[in-house]
């Protein structure tokens, strides 16, 4: 198979998280009971008509430039006709020949090298209901169960060129999309909620010629199973070629259970939409300013964030990735930063212990955690104890500097407090000592640990540290003391 | 109206008696009209109670306070159902009132009851009822024209005293014609549609019609203005009742098109047309004869989008969420059987024509060539209103034909060959009588202005209307 280019396009569907769907007053929210959250023109009832909202344009316009798009001043939106119970107006309000973008780009990383994708469109559209049907599909159900709550919340659908060059590629991708659709604050993009939806194209081009058609894949509800999906269909398409069989242009489904693609229909049966422009809407005309102040007011996004966290603040390449690819981290990081603490430094705590307790679902605010190191800089706390004391502001919220205070923790940095200990514990252990003088230096980590388990971690581990050696070297000829 | 507002606000007559008076004769003569769908008596006549009360309180909501109405029922209402005239819609019930209604509500207007209309007001007969033919009350045997049929007849009859109609493509002016009364199509986006169910978004609008062109000025009043529920609708859309000045017609430019008064025209049609330009000329309008070369195609244009849009519309009425229903061994086969058992056959013939314009192939030679000529007509009413202030023509080529008398659907849709132009160009048309035929029939005489400016219409309309009036009341026609 290695003698096929693969050719990748993506069309993406990612919901805007506006507090009201696009075309009437309803709360476009996730989860309420079925049916609650509906109106006549979401509905579809005879006499409504659609108004357009604000909102779901700008957070349209914002994905459009975060994405580096050129946004139409004119788009027009048009109707989609197909038949399907949850989608209540038998047409589907979307933008056809005139969508709200063109033209952008995304670059990213593909194993520590840049690359691009090209964005050939953004539109706006409305979001169909959801069937549940007491069977497989529509065909044969015995019965099928619509919630419109769904229908009418603002969608954009983003279609890529076919670009990319590999499954892998296509992840990488789609993973970037997310982190900037999530950096411009327009969609949560949950990929297990439906909030983001992926939909691929793939084919296959053989160096002499033996091209296969453009196969499409659908229900690709993960990044793995886009991953996967793609694989197995660069696979079978390859192996088809091989054998000098024909690919059809054709719509597949991923099997998640049986982990591979299967036929839903040819593209020469595909539904006819008769697309034509909406007369319940006027077009739609933007303002260049307004435009403008929307792309002045766009938040740092994730390429740019990451080079100034490795070029400005000077952090180690992998930490920048960790940081831009978590916002809710990168964002206590910055919180932290500003407060005047030492960005790596800051950095090595919030990807570290911060992120292992972040990940139970609570979290600390950059001030408390910022709180937290200034103990630790001023010497008041060690920073083993700095753990005990982040970990009990995850799960009871305390403050830092009152824990401190009502646990009595100080840092024992007193010499002769910590000489006599260091004292005891190599008198302790004479046999260990001896073996350390006999070349087993790895033995200083466990003297460490047990001056800081005598004191129950209020030592400051690096005067211990520089005792014991001190302690160690001058007793080469070490002798214990007379009782 | 002025005089019944009059009497109402003088107490000579109470709501509850006028209303009582309409719901008598709907009793006693719809049976033979069947311009109602839907009657309601006790809403009626709470409302009038209501607006009796107020105007004691002295606190009408209007001058227009308790004097009845009947809605076309292709309007939503609360409390009444909502039919189309569509076995589709039996029994459905709007969770809302349309914008219209709220307006006339809020006015003090008690609704009667719903009007019967071509099923989905597609039809120029009112013979395409789910549910009834309504008679031509000039002529039993004949239609009322249509869509809006029920209510031109009912105010024709006298069951009352002003409708609401709506018109995509001449359905308020072809049939005010065939009855007699008065009719507008207002400016498109001047009244809100929200609560009209679409038959073609892009031409519907609703209309007032009534027995003079000053009751149809002030049912106008009530209904025209913004609404931001429809996106359509223009801002400063209002208009303020109260023109007093009658005057003369000094300074109106008239404009005759003479494609309006070629081949299918009848010559008593044409012959009391072209007599009352001449009276509006004796009252000192300069008559020009203008040109709209297109306008030969806005019928086959009108068809195109009006199908298009409408098999758009009615696709929602599939089994699903209201209406009715076919249980059926899947949800494909549901739609399927309650579609087709849902729509009549004049509704069918429409969407198939409208998928078949849409569909890809067909797409821009149909669909897309009609909104290329849609364009074209306009650009000949604009440039026409550069030279006149109104365009005088036929409201249709002829009176009022016999129930079951065009069986061809294409003869049916020529009925809007006069009446279409202004739904393409979005411009108001007002249609008021200019005599009868030798067998009695009323003829129409349609008035077209530029947007927004239907008050050019009623004052050419009233002075037409007044002129008309005293030569029949000479003896003079
Ligand atoms: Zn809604």
């Amino acid at each position: 198979m290695g003698e096929y280019k693969i050719r990748i396009g993506l069309e993406i569907h990612v919901e805007l998280a506006t507090k009201t769907k696009i075309f009437c007053g309803c709360a476009a929210a996730f989860g309420a009971p079925p049916n609650s959250l509906c109106c006549p023109t979401c509905l579809g009832l005879p006499g409504s008509l659609p108004v357009l909202n604000r909102a779901a344009v700008e957070f349209g316009v914002r994905a459009a430039l975060a994405l580096n798009c050129t946004v139409n001043l004119y788009s027009e939106f048009a109707r989609k006709n197909y038949f399907y119970p949850d989608l209540p107006k038998a047409f589907q309000i979307t933008q056809h020949d005139k969508p709200l973008a063109v033209n952008g780009k995304v670059q990213y990383y593909l194993e520590d090298q840049p690359v691009e994708t090209v964005i050939t469109r953004l539109h706006l559209e409305e979001e169909a209901g959801k069937s549940i049907h007491s069977g497989d599909s529509i065909v044969g159900s015995e019965y099928t169960s619509v919630d419109y709550n769904r229908a009418g919340i603002p969608l954009i659908e983003i279609v890529t060129a076919p670009d990319i060059t590999s499954p892998a590629q296509a992840k990488a991708f789609l993973e970037q999309l997310r982190l900037i659709l999530q950096y411009a604050q327009v969609s949560d993009c949950k990929m297990e909620n439906g909030s983001l939806r992926c939909d691929a194209n793939i084919s296959l081009h053989g160096e002499s010629g033996q091209n296969g058609e453009k196969v499409e894949i659908k229900n690709l509800n993960s990044f793995r199973a886009l991953e996967r999906a793609l694989a197995y269909e660069a696979k079978r398409q390859a192996k088809i070629l091989e054998q000098g069989g024909v690919i059809l242009p054709e719509t597949r489904t991923w099997d998640e259970r049986a982990q591979k693609t299967v036929r839903m229909r040819l593209k020469a049966g595909a539904p006819d939409y008769r697309y034509f422009p909406e007369p319940d809407l006027p077009p739609l005309e933007l303002d260049e300013a307004w435009v403008e102040e929307i792309r002045a007011a766009l938040p740092e996004l994730p390429l740019a964030r990451e080079e100034r966290y490795r070029s400005a603040l000077g952090l180690t390449a992998y930490d920048a990735g960790v940081l831009v690819r978590a916002p809710h981290l990168a964002q206590v990081f910055e919180e932290t930063v500003a407060l005047g603490h030492e960005p790596q430094l800051v950095a090595n705590w919030v990807t570290g212990e911060y992120a292992r307790f972040a990940r139970q679902g609570s979290t600390v605010s950059g001030k408390v955690l910022g709180e937290l190191l200034e103990l630790i800089a001023e010497g008041a706390i060690s920073a083993s104890q700095g753990k005990t004391v982040l970990e009990e502001m995850f799960t009871n919220g305390v403050s830092p500097r009152e824990f401190v205070a009502a646990k009595g923790l100080t840092v024992i940095a007193d010499r002769e407090v910590l000489q006599s200990m260091v004292e005891e514990v190599l008198q302790n252990h004479q046999e260990l000592v001896k073996r350390y003088l006999e070349g087993e230096e790895r033995l200083l980590g466990f003297f460490v640990g047990q001056v800081m388990q005598a004191t129950k971690g209020q030592a400051e581990p690096r005067l211990v540290n520089k005792l014991l050696v001190k302690a160690l070297t001058e007793g080469r000829n070490w002798q214990p003391r007379e009782e | 109206m002025r005089a019944l507002a009059e009497m109402l606000s003088a107490g000579d007559v109470t709501s509850v008696e006028l209303v009582q008076h309409y719901l008598d004769q709907i009793q006693s003569t719809d049976q033979d009209i069947k311009a109602f769908l839907h009657v309601d008596r006790e809403g009626a006549l709470q409302a009038a109670q209501a607006a009796d009360e107020r105007r004691k309180a002295g606190t009408p909501l209007s001058p227009w306070d308790g004097i009845p109405i009947a809605v076309k029922d292709n309007i939503c209402t609360v409390g009444m159902p909502t039919t189309c005239a569509s076995r589709m819609l039996k029994d459905y019930y709007s969770p809302f009132d349309a914008e219209v209604v709220t307006r006339i509500k809020g006015a003090g207007l008690p609704i009667l009851g719903k009007t019967n209309l071509d099923e989905f007001a597609m039809g120029s007969s009112t013979e395409y009822s789910a549910y009834q033919i309504t008679h031509n009350p000039h002529d039993l045997t004949r239609v009322p024209g249509g869509s809006s049929g029920g209510s031109a007849a009912a105010v024709a009859a006298g069951l009352c005293p002003w409708g609401l109609g709506t018109d995509t493509g001449g359905s308020i002016r072809q049939p005010a014609a065939f009855c007699g009364v008065v009719g507008l199509k207002p400016t498109f986006g001047r009244v809100s549609r929200w609560g009209l169910v679409a038959l073609a978004s892009s031409m519907d609008q609703i209309g007032p019609m009534g027995r003079t062109v000053e009751d149809v000025e002030i049912l106008f009043s009530l209904i025209a203005g913004y609404d931001q529920r429809d996106s359509t609708s223009c801002p400063d859309s209002g208009y303020e009742f109260g023109n007093e000045s009658l005057g003369t017609l000094a300074g109106i430019r008239l404009g005759i098109p003479e494609e309006f008064f070629g081949e299918g025209l009848s010559p008593e049609v044409a012959a009391r047309v072209r007599e009352a330009v001449r009276r509006m000329e004796d009252l000192g309008a300069e008559v020009r004869p203008i040109s709209l070369p297109h306008s030969a195609y806005s019928i086959d244009t009108y068809l195109t989008l009006v199908t298009a849009e409408a098999s758009s519309n009615l696709a929602r009425y599939d089994g699903v969420r209201y209406g009715l229903r076919v249980e059926a061994d899947d949800a494909v086969s549901m739609f399927k059987q309650t579609r087709t058992k849902g729509f009549g056959p004049e509704v069918k013939r429409r969407i198939m024509l409208g998928t078949y314009v849409l569909t890809a192939s067909h797409h821009a030679a149909y669909y897309e060539q009609a909104r290329r000529v849609r364009t074209l007509i306009t650009q000949d009413v604009e440039s026409a209103f550069e030279e006149v202030d109104v365009v005088v023509t036929p409201t249709t080529p002829s009176t009022a034909f016999r129930i079951g008398e065009k069986q061809d659907p294409l003869q049916m849709y020529l009925s809007d060959s006069y009446t279409a132009i202004a739904n393409l160009a979005g411009i108001p048309a007002l249609t008021l009588p200019c005599g009868k035929d030798k067998l009695g029939l009323p003829i129409g005489i349609q008035l077209m202005a530029d947007h927004f400016r239907e008050d050019v219409l009623f004052w050419v309309g009233r002075m037409l209307e007044r002129s008309l009036k005293e030569a029949d009341s000479s003896g003079r026609i």
